[in-house]
């Protein structure tokens, strides 16, 4: 009696007149109109830089990106350029040796300092962490100056000691917020009986809170990874020896030097956004997470 | 009750973090307010009173012109607050809502979502590429050359620069919006959706009544991130026009960073990063509030 789109059409809408029905499908009609369009329109943009990335250099002078549907035609050489001659290579483990250091070191450092606010007592303990909130925010600007004479003065901006511990200091409020927030809300009986039993505070931490806290440590393992690896200003003026430059400062020297050549900087690009577009598309949920706690509590 | 431990040793879980605090943000931060009120520059570093802020606000019509049109970076920051904010927020709940009646739903929201997990500096990039002056190049001259229009530099006029960076940066920034919204109206509860609809509610008026007041406080949350967003945002410009063309496409933390390290006058980057603190005052005061209100203290 009824065929399938009959049976999608809400009961509501069932029970009216064919004028209605019809209302109904071309409703959903623009719906789905609307939504593609715009997704589309969301995906042109890098589907572009993606494309470039993998024609021919001739190509990309003489005509656009969307006529190599029509003439698939694909070379690595783009690639294979920007990892001899542009020094993408080299800028890629230096973007690793910046990025992992200052991944791990914020959150290690976050986390018992998040445990301790959780969890134990201190003199102006709430009140310190609510300075550390208040910090979450302070523009890296406010900072970077008086930072960069101190790591001049102990000669720190010839490695990457300093860079490290500047993203450490700035990635530490939100640590501490976020890892707090979830330690908080841990069962107390949990860590009661713990104590009970005689464990340490240090022994309650490696075998209870962080354990059961795995979510939301790969949340901000993912969040400060990706802001390290996709920081620019930081690495501007904290990393002063040309070989050692991280991939983004390597893009922007290369925007000075090939302003339009598009077969260059469409690869060194796609080779800066590659890892980040592993972790999203690997740890989707985390990252979406990560990103969201400073907002939503 | 938790931390039996005496208050010293527990402090120590805290006290590295509270050392790097102290010497990578506390001190430096007033080291920044003190440089302020000077030339900078080390040894000729001469005190000069409010002499930096007077020149800024009064003197430079790249940082302030408020003559007929006003121009200048805080007048292209203000601009960025009412577009870059108004645009991902109106994209992000459209797409929100629409993507909640559809089963393809997590696909668009990635597709949207995505470029958040990409650097600023390949967003520069890709939008170079869009915006390419030359139609066998860029996907927005192609398109407006099909209906015989000339190609348009967007990025090398002053009245239209501005705009070309926020739609990059919202292309960006919209997913965000998305992602937040999408979740608080999946946390309406579906009985009252139901209720209206057998009262004979119109999708229209739901919208209005139901879905738009139960997402107010992440609507105001959004907001309050994306001006941070704003206050703060660097990369694109840097990677995009180096802030011109001259000038025109300036902000307050690109005018921070070339007066401070290209046109060395650190005393005068450091009076521009001041005002980006008071600027972001108000906001700290929201988020410790805002906290002290919804969260649980032991």
């Amino acid at each position: 009696m009824s065929g399938p789109i009959e049976q999608a059409l809400p009961l509501e809408v069932r029970r009216k007149g064919l004028s209605a029905r019809l209302a109904w499908l071309t409703g959903r009609g623009a719906l789905h109109v609307t939504l593609i369009f715009l997704a589309i329109v969301w995906l042109l943009p890098s589907l572009g830089l993606a494309i470039t990335s993998i024609r021919p250099r001739d190509d990309i002078l003489s005509t656009g990106w969307w006529t190599w549907f029509v003439q698939p035609r694909i070379t690595f050489e783009n690639y294979q350029a920007v990892f001899s001659g542009a020094g993408i290579g080299q800028s890629l483990l230096n973007s690793l040796y910046i990025t992992v250091p200052a991944t791990i070191l914020p959150v290690v450092i976050g986390a018992l300092a998040a445990y301790g606010f959780a969890w134990l007592r201190f003199p102006f303990r709430d009140t310190i962490f609510l300075v550390i909130v208040g910090m979450m925010v302070v523009p890296i600007q406010a900072a970077l100056v008086p930072t960069l004479q101190i790591f001049n003065t102990l000669g720190l901006t010839s490695g990457y000691v300093g860079i490290w511990l500047a993203h450490t200091a700035f990635g530490l409020p939100f640590a501490i917020f976020l890892l707090r927030n979830f330690f908080v809300q841990l069962p107390p009986d949990l860590i009661e009986a713990a104590q009970m039993d005689g464990a340490s505070s240090l022994g309650i931490f490696r075998r209870i809170v962080v354990p059961l806290s795995v979510p939301a440590i790969a949340s901000l393992v993912v969040f400060q990874f990706l802001g390290v690896w996709n920081d620019l200003l930081m690495a501007l003026v904290f990393v002063q020896n040309p070989s050692q430059l991280p991939l983004t400062v390597q893009i922007t020297s290369l925007l000075g030097t090939y302003a339009s050549e598009f077969s260059l900087l469409s690869a060194a690009s796609f080779v800066l956004m590659f890892v980040p577009l592993i972790v999203f598309l690997s740890l989707q949920r985390y990252f979406v997470r990560g990103i969201t706690a400073g907002s939503v509590k | 009750m938790a931390g039996r431990g005496s208050p010293l040793r527990n402090l120590l879980y805290v006290v590295p973090a509270l050392l790097l605090l102290a010497v990578f943000i506390v001190y430096p931060v007033i080291r920044t307010i003190q440089n302020s009120f000077t030339t900078g520059r080390g040894l000729q570093e001469k005190f000069v009173g409010l002499d930096n802020y007077v020149t800024l606000l009064t003197a430079d019509p790249l940082f302030l012109d408020l003559s007929f049109p006003p121009s200048g970076a805080v007048f292209n920051n203000v601009l960025w607050v009412f577009l870059y904010t108004g645009l991902c927020i109106a994209l992000g709940m459209t797409i929100a809502v629409l993507a909640d009646r559809v089963r393809y739903e997590s696909l668009v929201k990635s597709i949207v979502f995505l470029p958040m997990a990409i650097s600023a500096t390949a967003i520069g990039v890709i939008w170079l590429l869009v915006y390419s002056p030359d139609p066998t190049i860029g996907l927005v001259n192609a398109v407006v050359g099909t209906v015989g229009i000339t190609p348009i530099a967007l990025l090398g006029r002053p009245d239209t620069v501005n705009f070309a960076i926020i739609i990059a940066a919202v292309w960006a920034g919209a997913g965000f919006a998305m992602v937040i919204f999408s979740a608080a109206i999946k946390s309406i509860p579906a009985e009252i959706m139901e209720a209206a609809r057998v009262d004979g509610a119109t999708e229209r008026q739901i919208f209005r009544r139901i879905t738009l007041p139960m997402i107010s406080l992440p609507v105001a949350v959004v907001a309050v991130t994306l001006v941070i967003n704003v206050i703060k945002v660097f990369d694109i410009i840097y990677v995009m026009t180096a802030g011109g063309p001259g000038g025109a496409s300036r902000v307050i933390a690109y005018t921070f960073f070339r007066e401070t390290f290209e046109s060395s006058k650190p005393g005068y980057g450091s009076a521009v990063a001041v005002l980006m603190l008071l600027l972001i005052i108000p906001i700290m005061a929201f988020n410790i509030r805002r906290f002290r209100t919804t969260a649980v203290v032991r």
